[in-house]
């Protein structure tokens, strides 16, 4: 009886612990979401998404060309990225069952855990080098390396998902292999594809430091992908590690829009999986 | 009637347009599973041949343990950039490591099924925050925290305590290992909790049942069956969170201090592998100088390759033994 009490109290405890533990996980994140949206609402405003950066000490200025050489960045690396990544994706999930299958499949897993910036010295190496100038197509570059092995493995389990009767109705009807395959299989696994697709291009808006030495960082508005380019992640970078009360508080309103930006993606990939899902009951 | 006419030339026709057709999308699908295989080869080739130049001045064991980083004077010691990842990333390991296992405990186990999907978007969205956000917090709201509070309470308990008080001692700054290494540890919460959540998942429900008709308490049964049957799974998540904080830019630069010294204490401030390559890398002019940022690239490379790959060994092998069991 008294060897059950005592057991009893470690469960208590133990159960407690695990209690705190989710909550001292959670704290961080209500405290992060808090900051940046109470510090950073202040400096919105119109102008902030319109003008260019001011230099220290003059009012006003904002991050227009930081917001578009992001879209700018991500949209040249989902050119090179997307199709790549889904791609090898669907290798691996129709001729994936082999050794080189495997093969590949590994060196994806592994890629995908790269530090993002030994990749942008890659894309320094790939880009930077033989142009002599950083630029947008060097960002893109590193973002596209980042975004394809994780789009692999992604598109891959989203495609094995479609089941195979639907494969083998194809196929038995005459269609060949190849229009199974893209009209009858990844049609079905479009929704799941989509949302995988969206996760990666959420991750590479919130990229950093591979941006850092590739597309560099730029005063002005520039639309010429092979010119450097601002970006809200090294704008916020540059603004957090200066010494001015002034560009702090720019660079808490910018992390705000990034983390609108950022997780308007994420939601819209999670309404697209719950849609999907519920599709499929 | 295709039946009846399978010689026609029309149908030959068609069947050899089929045939064309599969061989090309084949060729196109092995040629992007080739590319990963490229693009592997690619990062490894470029981060040898960027790293070339410095092996004609040092070897690579003297610029694995030399300490003096000297970019102005042609010196380059890799070792206060390897110490400060690893005792970075250790302390987020340490942290963060008894967190998410209670916190996947608390999800799979305790918590009430209402409020289990609330926890889990909740870490859903600590993963999703940009890195570049994190160091931004960490600059100005963490570290003054620790600065003040956190930092004196430690070095009054702990410091005067041989040996392990080492850590604690020196002066309160706020920005160096010690707020690195929490801010890590946030940051790879959400990679080991989800990996080691999926993994619990998988414990057969049987096992669990068995332990609780034997009488075991719920942590009994946790601590007896849940945690034995996802050993390897849960080591495998503990290595991808220590590959994913090995590799992490941003919030450390912000946070570390950027200063390429050894100390023992943690509040010290320190440099690490991936924030000097960030720092320097775009401002580094010289031949040499951008030869040793690559080749600490290069080392960085390394040790994440080494650690995912046992990582990923270690999921799919927990995962094979419960595909057999389940």
């Amino acid at each position: 009886m008294n060897a059950y009490a005592g057991r009893k109290v470690v469960n208590l405890v133990m159960m407690v612990l695990c209690g705190l533990a989710a909550l001292g996980a959670l704290l961080p994140l209500g405290s992060v979401l808090w900051l940046v949206v109470s510090h950073g609402v202040a400096g919105l405003n119109f102008t902030f998404f319109t003008a260019l950066p001011k230099p220290v000490g003059e009012a006003g200025g904002g991050v227009g060309n930081a917001v578009v050489g992001t879209l700018q960045i991500v949209a040249l690396a989902c050119v090179i990225g997307l199709p790549l990544g889904v791609g090898a994706g669907v290798f691996l999930a129709e001729k994936g069952d082999s050794a080189l299958g495997n093969a590949v499949r590994f060196t994806a897993e592994v890629l995908s855990g790269v530090p993002s910036i030994v990749v942008g010295i890659v894309a320094y190496g790939l880009v930077v080098v033989p142009m002599k100038r950083f630029s947008a197509i060097a960002g893109a570059v590193a973002l596209a390396i980042l975004m394809v092995p994780t789009l692999a493995r992604g598109t891959e389990e989203l495609v094995r998902l479609v089941p195979r009767s639907i494969r083998e109705a194809a196929l038995g009807l005459g269609v060949p292999e190849w229009k199974t395959s893209l009209r009858v299989v990844l049609r079905t696994a479009l929704g799941g594809v989509a949302t995988a697709a969206l996760l990666a291009i959420a991750r590479a808006t919130g990229e950093t430091a591979p941006l850092l030495f590739t597309a560099l960082n730029n005063q002005y508005w520039n639309v010429r992908p092979d010119q450097p380019t601002a970006s809200l992640t090294v704008q916020i970078f540059n603004y957090a590690i200066s010494p001015y009360d002034d560009w702090h508080q720019k660079a808490w309103s910018a992390a705000l829009v990034l983390l609108l930006l950022v997780g308007g993606l994420n939601l819209t990939a999670r309404a697209l999986t719950r849609n999907r899902l519920k599709g499929a009951r | 009637m295709a039946l009846e006419a399978p010689a026609s030339p029309q149908s030959t026709r068609h069947h050899a347009g089929v045939n064309r057709g599969d061989r090309a999308w084949n060729g196109l699908l092995l040629g992007l599973g080739l590319a990963v295989l490229a693009l592997a080869a690619v990062i490894i080739g470029m981060l040898l041949h960027a790293s070339q130049p410095l092996w004609k001045a040092m070897s690579p064991w003297q610029f694995l343990k030399s300490t003096d980083w000297d970019p102005a004077n042609d010196s380059f010691g890799a070792l206060p950039f390897i110490y400060g990842t690893l005792v970075t990333s250790g302390l987020a390991l340490l942290l963060a490591v008894p967190v998410g296992l209670g916190l996947s405990i608390f999800l799979t186990e305790l918590a009430p099924k209402q409020l289990r999907p609330f926890v889990a978007f909740g870490v859903e969205l600590l993963a999703g925050i940009p890195s570049v956000v994190y160091g931004l917090w960490g600059l100005f709201t963490l570290a003054p925290l620790l600065r003040e509070h956190v930092q004196p309470f430690l070095a009054k308990v702990l410091g005067p305590i041989p040996g392990i008080g080492a850590l604690f001692r020196g002066a309160p700054l706020g920005l160096g290992f010690l707020s690195a290494g929490v801010i890590l540890a946030i940051m790879i919460l959400p990679t080991i909790c989800a990996v080691t959540t999926e993994v619990v998942k998988t414990v057969p429900l049987p096992l669990r049942e068995a332990s609780l008709a034997l009488g075991a308490t719920r942590w009994e049964m946790v601590r007896l069956s849940v945690l034995p049957y996802s050993k390897a799974g849960i080591l495998g998540a503990v290595l991808l969170g220590l590959g994913r904080a090995l590799g992490e830019t941003m919030a450390v630069t912000m946070v570390i201090g950027n200063n390429p010294e050894i100390h023992a204490s943690l509040f010290a401030a320190g440099y690490s592998l991936p924030s000097v390559i960030a720092n320097e890398f775009a401002e580094a002019t010289d031949a040499s100088h951008t030869a040793a940022l690559a080749s600490l690239a290069l080392v960085l490379f390394a040790i994440t390759f080494l650690m995912n790959a046992g990582a990923r060994v270690l999921v799919r092998r927990s995962k094979h033994t419960a595909g057999a069991h389940g």
